[in-house]
Parts: structure tokens; C-alpha cells; sequence
């Protein structure tokens, strides 16, 4: 871990502190109980990932997705996916999974939902192929912890966090190999435009992405891979980043965790606010998904950067504060350590606002004494980026100043050139020239910062987290059953009315029937492996 | 004082000076240099100060350059294509919308046929944006009703009317037989039958394949081409629905 150096941070009231997260876990309880009585298509083809049936049919439609498809269709997935399949097979309808899933396409299964003792010889089924992929995951999160121990791990924090987007897995793969080689401790891959919208993953290596590459199982495997290769040259684990959100949530962090993955991307509302996913879709999968995560030792990185990049960053930074205690609360809840919590937050102030400098110190300093134990993610002005690239050279070098000065975990580089073309060489280069050098001249100042408790700093953060109690406040006295969902639906956050009713992926929800069985989340839930 | 002829200023008036800066795919050394100096020779700058030279891995290397260019610039021949519509940013378009129309602009959009890209209509719409810009959700004043993909015409027509669209944008990314021509055709025609002649929503399309130019020929308002931003679409709708295009007048 860091150099043990006294932490910086602010003073705040404790008891504002614990009322702050007493309201969090509030708001988020009755999501969780809805979490625990719904499913989803995609928590369900998960699970049949878990079990191992991987492929796609010659028009690229996962057999997961026809499986999935043809049982709701039959008996419907309220009892969930694993009754009716491992029932099936048990009758012999099918000699294994894959055939199961390709006879179902062609409609040639008989699904039932099975009683008494057939229920439990497929339960039992189902359990012990599921559990396979459980142990798959553990497998992958001991390896990591493996080459950490032998190759060596980055002491500094914060990470130095770059991205590759090429489009095509095979030019991302020498791009992600050098930005290691120039210093990056963490490399993400954005997606292409638009995955999260698919209702499917991809399969195979892919190598035509829009503005990103298509996040597939064979890509995680294939950079995991090529990372490793640099890895053991540069005798320093390079951690891999990728997205666990949009529709496929749950199968994406499932493969992540089967293919080690180390960090990834899983916001409790963005799919909500940004993508205009559906609200429960989200949350029943994103339940799923960080259960995965746990178990997997993924670090999640939240998205409370967004929120400033569509509201002032002054006047929304409690909105900021909000999210991080809801998302702590959910990722809590779903057996995260704080350790894993890379919470977000963005360096999006106005630089022509007075003061604007001493106002990002204060937001920084207020998340990392509010979570002293989370490696939080420090993100880069975009915002404020207007193709003044010398301007924005030096607005770079302050967001990673206060990132030192703050003690942030995970440091995404900023690029002179954001919002002017997508980052050249030179602009890497540049950039991680300014981190460097930050990171060089000022890596101890934290030591040598304290800011007074009647100062600026300390007031700005108390009055934010002031602000920030009382949003959690009105949100609780919604009158609805579950409230978090009617302050998303009358546009609490991020300026965006989202009802619970509407969005996309609504119809892959489901509530669960009496029966229902996940063995996937029962051996999560009892941390079991068999 | 200043003539039609301009050349760049660094400190002195007609000194030309410029900087530049770039990456050769060329080793850190002496011959890079030289290289870098001869590129910048042809570019116009002469004599060029390679002032900084930098290696990024083995095979790169990065360079600045100063130096006077030559060329000289005539303003009374520079001509400058205007757009028809000013560009806005979102707080005047909102405050243009609230002046002009005193309610939302409704916006209704979809990827028509059975296109289901809709990569194209969710960078203009969605509030995540295209380009570092926000979507015409971020907007205030306009209410935005996105239907999403495979959407049939007659359906576009019904919600159009059901939700008053002041317009309609319409994404077309699958080109295959001319499909995105033809939809396009369809819709315009769907939309003059179901409207008394002049009330019609406006409509645009979108989309990598099309002619910007071809919006009369296809029977719409208007086409934006691969690239087009949130915040040049939401300009061009404030300037057409307030009777800059040849479309209905909203009652004041």
C-alpha cells in the first residue's frame, strides 16, 4: 500500500459523517430488497456463462441469449434459467449445455419447471456447473495476487490510469504494451459506442469498434495477456481496465472476473441518467455484477465525473458527494472491501471562477476524508478543454497537482487535446511529462498540507457535505415505496427525469416467482465454492 | 495602417514567425533533426529552428519548430462560407427557445426501418453527447421523446402527432440497396399525407451515407452529415422552427 504518511484531510463533523452514510444505506435498502426479488435476462445469461456455455450461432447470437430466449418463451424465467435447463438435462433432452442451448434455438426442448425431487436433482445440476465458473473467478484472483507478489506491484499512488481506443483489438494491443513501457500503471479500453445498448456481448476478437473496441471475451483475454507479456518485462503488474454497465452488466463483469480483469468500470445510476437504461434493469444487474466484482477482487470505478460534466461543478458538487455515499452503500451491500471502491470524481471548475484551485482542493479533500480506506479515481477536465491546448497543458498540470496534494488513488492522465482530437502519441507523451513531473516535485506535499479548520477549504467541504445531507434527506421523504426511484424519476440527479416505468432493457425484467433459484447468487451470497 | 497583406506576427511587425509542432516516425539523433528542419523547409519555414527534439520510445521523436513562412495572406481574398444559422451554445439556445416558442421544443426521434444503429441518433439525443457536447436531453427547454430503433413509419407519424413535434430526426446508419434513400423518401412522404400542407414537424436526418445537399430531393428539411454535433443540430432547430426554414410558423 502507500507510503505511510498521515493521510490528508479535512475536518469534519463526525456525527454529520455517520448521518450522511445512516441515510445512504437508507435510501438504498429498498433498491437492494427489489434487487433481491427481481432478475433479468442478463443476470440469468450470466449465470449460464458461470456454468460455461460460451459461442455464438453463425449470425453471432450468443447461445446464451437463444437459451435464455427459449425458456422464457416455454415456462418463462421468473423461477430463473438454471430449473428448466439442468431439468432438461437431467432428462436427457440434451447430452450437455451447448447442445441444450442449440436444440432450444430450434425449439426442439420441452422445458418444464420442475417439483419435489426433480427440482432438486436440477438444482443440485445446476449448482455444481455454476460453481465451475465461481472457481474459475477464484482461480484468476489468485493468479493476480500471484504475479503481484512476483513481478511487483506499483508502491506510488496515486495509479497513473491511460486509455486506449483504437477500435481494433490487434492496434490497441501495441498502444496499451507502450503506454505501460512510458509509465501507465492501469490501462483501460473504451468500448465502442453504443455496446451498452446491445442486449448481447459480442464474441471473438473484434477489430471494428466506433470510437472504442467491442468489450468480448476473447479481447479481455487476448490484452490480459498481452499486459502480462509487459508486465513481466517491466517486473510491475499492469492493471486491466474495461466496463461493467449497459445492458449486458452482469455477463460483462462475469467475464472480467473469469478472464482477470482488474479493474472495472460500474456505476450504480450512469446506465440510469446517461444511457436512459431502464432504472430497475440497472440496479438488479448491477447487484449481480458487484457480487461478481467482490469475489473476482476487481476494483470498481464509479462515474461521478459525469454528473459535473453536465452540471455547473460547483453547484452540483454534492450531487458528487451523493452518488459516492450511494454507490459505497450499494457496493457495501454487495460485499465490496473499501479497497475496491475507486469512487469518481472529476476536476470540472470553471478555471475562470475565483478561487476555482482552492474549491477543487476542498471537493478532493471531502471525498478522501469521507473515505479514507478507497483508492478514489481522480478524473481530468474535459469541460473547460476548449482546443487552447497550451491553456489546457496548464489546467492539467493543476488537476494533477491537487491529486497529489489530496492523496487520490487512481489518476486518469488528461490530454492537452481532449475535445480536439483523439489523443496523438506526442499528446500521451506530454502528458505523462506533466504527471511525471508533478508527481517528482511534489509527491510528499501532502505531508506538508494541512489546511486550516476554519479556513476556506474546510468550510467549502463542510458546506458541501452539508448540501449533500440534506439532497439525501429529501430523498428518503419521498412517499414512494421504494424513494431513490422516484427522485431518479423526477430528475434529481444529473438533470434527468428517468421513471422507473420507462428506458431501455425494461423488458428483460422480471420479478422472481416463489421458486426461483441462482445458484450463481447463492454461492456468492454464501462466499461457497461448491 | 494595415493593408490587405498579413503574414504571421511573432514580435515584430512582418517577421512571419510561426510555431509548430510534430512527430516523425524517425529515432532521437542528428539525421531526425535534419529531418524535421527539411519537413518544416517545405511547409514554408525557412530559416526553421528545430528548438526542441524529444525521443518518445525508440522509433519517435517529437518536434518544435520556429521560424518566419514566406507565404502572405490577402484578407480582400479571403472568403469565408457562412453558415445559415449561427452556432449556439445550450443556455441560448434555451433561452432562444423560451423567446421565440414560450413553451419546450419537442423533439421526436428514431432510426427508422429496420436499421437498429442507433449510434447515431443516441449521440444527438442522449444526454452522454457526441464529441465532448451534451445531447438535446441536456436542454432545458427542449423535451426530447427518443423511440429508439426498427421504428415503422407509421408509428414515427402517430407519436410525431401525439407529442406535437415541433421535429422529427430520423438516424440512418444501414445503407445496404439504398435502404436509408428509400426509408427517407417513405417518411417525408408519410408525414406530408398525415399534415395539412405547411403544419408538418420538421424533418432531418442523419446519417454517414447521405448527400448534405440532397434534403429537397429526399423531401426534408434537412441532412447532417457524419460528424454533426448535438449542439449544431439543436442551433439549426431553434433557427428553422423560428421561421428561418421554409416550414410552419408556431403561433406566437
Amino acid at each position: 500500500m502507500a507510503t505511510a504518511r498521515t493521510a490528508p484531510h479535512v475536518q469534519l463533523d463526525p456525527v454529520t459523517v455517520r448521518r450522511a452514510r445512516r441515510l445512504a444505506r437508507k435510501v438504498t435498502a429498498p433498491v437492494v430488497a427489489m434487487a433481491r426479488t427481481h432478475t433479468t435476462v442478463s443476470v440469468e445469461r450470466a449465470t449460464l456463462r458461470l456454468a460455461g456455455l460460451t459461442g455464438a450461432d453463425p449470425q453471432r447470437v450468443p447461445w446464451v441469449n437463444h437459451l435464455v430466449d427459449a425458456v422464457r418463451d416455454s415456462v418463462g424465467l421468473e423461477h430463473g434459467i438454471a430449473l428448466p435447463v439442468w431439468d432438461a438435462l437431467a432428462r436427457d433432452e440434451a447430452p450437455d449445455l451447448l447442445t441444450c442451448a442449440q436444440k432450444a434455438a430450434a425449439g426442439g426442448i420441452g422445458f418444464r419447471i420442475p417439483e419435489g425431487r426433480d427440482a432438486a436433482r436440477a438444482a443440485r445440476g445446476a449448482r455444481a456447473a455454476v460453481s465451475r465458473g465461481i472457481r474459475r473467478i477464484d482461480a484468476a484472483r489468485r493468479e493476480r495476487d500471484r504475479l503481484i507478489a512476483r513481478w511487483g506491484d506499483q508502491p506510488r499512488r496515486p495509479w497513473i490510469y491511460l486509455i486506449v481506443a483504437t477500435g481494433d483489438i490487434y492496434e490497441d494491443i501495441p498502444q496499451a504494451q507502450a503506454a505501460a513501457r512510458e509509465g501507465a500503471d492501469v490501462i483501460a479500453v473504451i468500448r465502442s459506442t453504443g455496446q451498452s445498448l446491445l442486449d448481447y456481448v459480442p464474441e471473438g476478437p473484434t477489430r471494428e469498434g466506433y470510437a472504442g473496441t467491442y468489450a468480448t471475451q476473447e479481447n479481455f483475454r487476448l490484452m490480459r495477456a498481452a499486459l502480462d507479456d509487459v508486465s513481466r518485462e517491466l517486473r510491475r503488474y499492469i492493471r486491466l481496465t474495461n466496463y461493467a454497465s449497459g445492458l449486458c452488466m452482469p455477463e460483462i463483469a462475469t467475464l472480467a472476473g473469469m478472464q482477470r480483469l482488474d479493474m472495472m468500470l460500474n456505476d450504480s445510476m450512469y446506465g440510469i441518467l446517461f444511457r436512459d437504461i431502464n432504472p430497475i434493469r440497472t440496479f438488479v444487474d448491477q447487484r449481480f455484477s458487484r457480487q461478481i466484482h467482490a469475489r473476482a477482487g476487481i476494483i470498481i470505478n464509479t462515474g461521478e465525473d459525469n454528473y459535473l460534466t453536465t452540471d455547473d461543478a460547483v453547484e452540483a458538487a454534492h450531487t458528487v458527494t451523493v452518488s459516492q455515499l450511494v454507490n459505497e452503500a450499494f457496493a457495501k451491500e454487495a460485499g465490496l472491501a473499501d479497497w475496491q471502491l475507486g469512487l469518481g470524481h472529476a476536476f470540472e471548475i470553471n478555471p475562470d471562477l475565483p478561487d476555482s484551485f482552492r474549491l477543487e482542493l476542498a471537493h478532493a479533500l471531502l471525498a478522501r476524508t469521507l473515505f479514507p480506506n478507497a483508492p478514489l479515481k481522480w478524473m481530468p477536465p474535459t469541460k473547460h478543454m476548449t482546443g487552447d491546448v497550451f491553456r489546457g497543458y496548464l489546467l492539467d498540470g493543476f488537476f494533477n497537482l491537487a491529486g497529489v496534494l489530496t492523496g487520490q488513488g487512481i489518476l486518469l492522465v488528461g490530454m492537452m487535446t481532449e475535445a480536439v482530437v483523439t489523443p496523438w502519441l506526442s499528446d500521451r507523451d506530454l502528458a505523462l511529462q506533466n504527471v511525471r513531473y508533478v508527481l517528482g516535485a511534489c509527491a510528499g506535499l501532502a505531508e506538508d498540507f494541512h489546511p486550516p479548520a476554519d479556513g476556506f477549504i474546510a468550510n467549502r467541504a463542510r458546506q458541501v457535505l452539508g448540501e449533500a445531507v440534506e439532497l439525501l434527506e429529501r430523498i428518503v421523504e419521498h412517499p414512494d415505496r421504494v424513494p431513490l426511484l422516484a427522485a431518479i424519476a423526477d430528475g434529481t440527479f444529473g438533470l434527468m427525469r428517468r421513471p422507473a416505468d420507462g428506458g431501455k432493457g425494461l423488458d428483460g425484467v422480471l420479478r422472481r416467482a416463489g421458486g426461483y433459484l441462482n445458484p450463481a447468487i447463492d454461492l456468492l451470497e454464501e462466499g461457497a465454492t461448491r | 495602417m494595415t493593408g490587405p497583406i498579413v503574414r504571421p506576427y511573432g514580435d515584430i511587425t512582418g517577421d512571419g514567425m510561426v510555431q509548430l509542432s510534430f512527430t516523425l516516425p524517425v529515432p532521437h539523433g542528428k539525421r531526425a533533426e535534419a529531418a524535421a528542419a527539411q519537413l518544416a523547409r517545405r511547409m514554408g519555414v525557412d530559416p526553421a529552428l528545430v528548438v526542441h527534439s524529444k525521443p518518445m520510445g525508440d522509433d519517435f521523436t517529437f518536434f518544435v519548430v520556429y521560424g518566419p513562412v514566406h507565404h502572405l495572406v490577402n484578407l480582400d481574398e479571403v472568403r469565408v462560407l457562412e453558415r445559415e444559422y449561427p452556432l449556439l451554445g445550450p443556455a441560448e439556445v434555451n433561452a432562444a427557445i423560451r423567446r421565440r416558442l414560450r413553451r419546450p421544443l419537442v423533439v421526436v426521434g428514431a432510426c427508422i426501418g429496420t436499421d437498429a444503429h442507433t449510434v447515431g441518433i443516441d449521440a444527438i439525443l442522449n444526454i452522454k453527447g457526441f464529441a465532448g457536447e451534451k445531447g438535446l436531453e441536456y436542454y432545458r427547454e427542449i423535451r426530447v421523446v427518443n423511440l429508439g430503433a426498427q421504428v415503422r413509419i407509421p408509428d414515427l407519424v402517430a407519436q410525431a402527432q401525439e407529442d406535437r413535434a415541433d421535429a422529427v430526426l430520423v438516424s440512418q446508419v444501414v445503407t445496404q440497396r439504398d435502404a436509408h434513400l428509400h426509408n427517407t423518401r417513405q417518411m417525408a412522404a408519410a408525414f406530408s399525407e398525415a399534415y395539412p400542407a405547411g403544419r408538418r414537424p420538421l424533418l432531418v436526418v442523419g446519417g454517414p451515407r447521405f448527400d448534405e445537399h440532397a434534403a429537397a430531393e429526399l423531401g426534408v428539411d434537412r441532412i447532417f452529415g457524419k460528424g454533426t454535433t448535438p449542439g449544431e443540430v439543436a442551433s439549426y432547430l431553434v433557427h428553422a422552427v423560428s421561421g428561418g426554414a421554409s416550414v410552419q410558423q408556431v403561433p406566437a
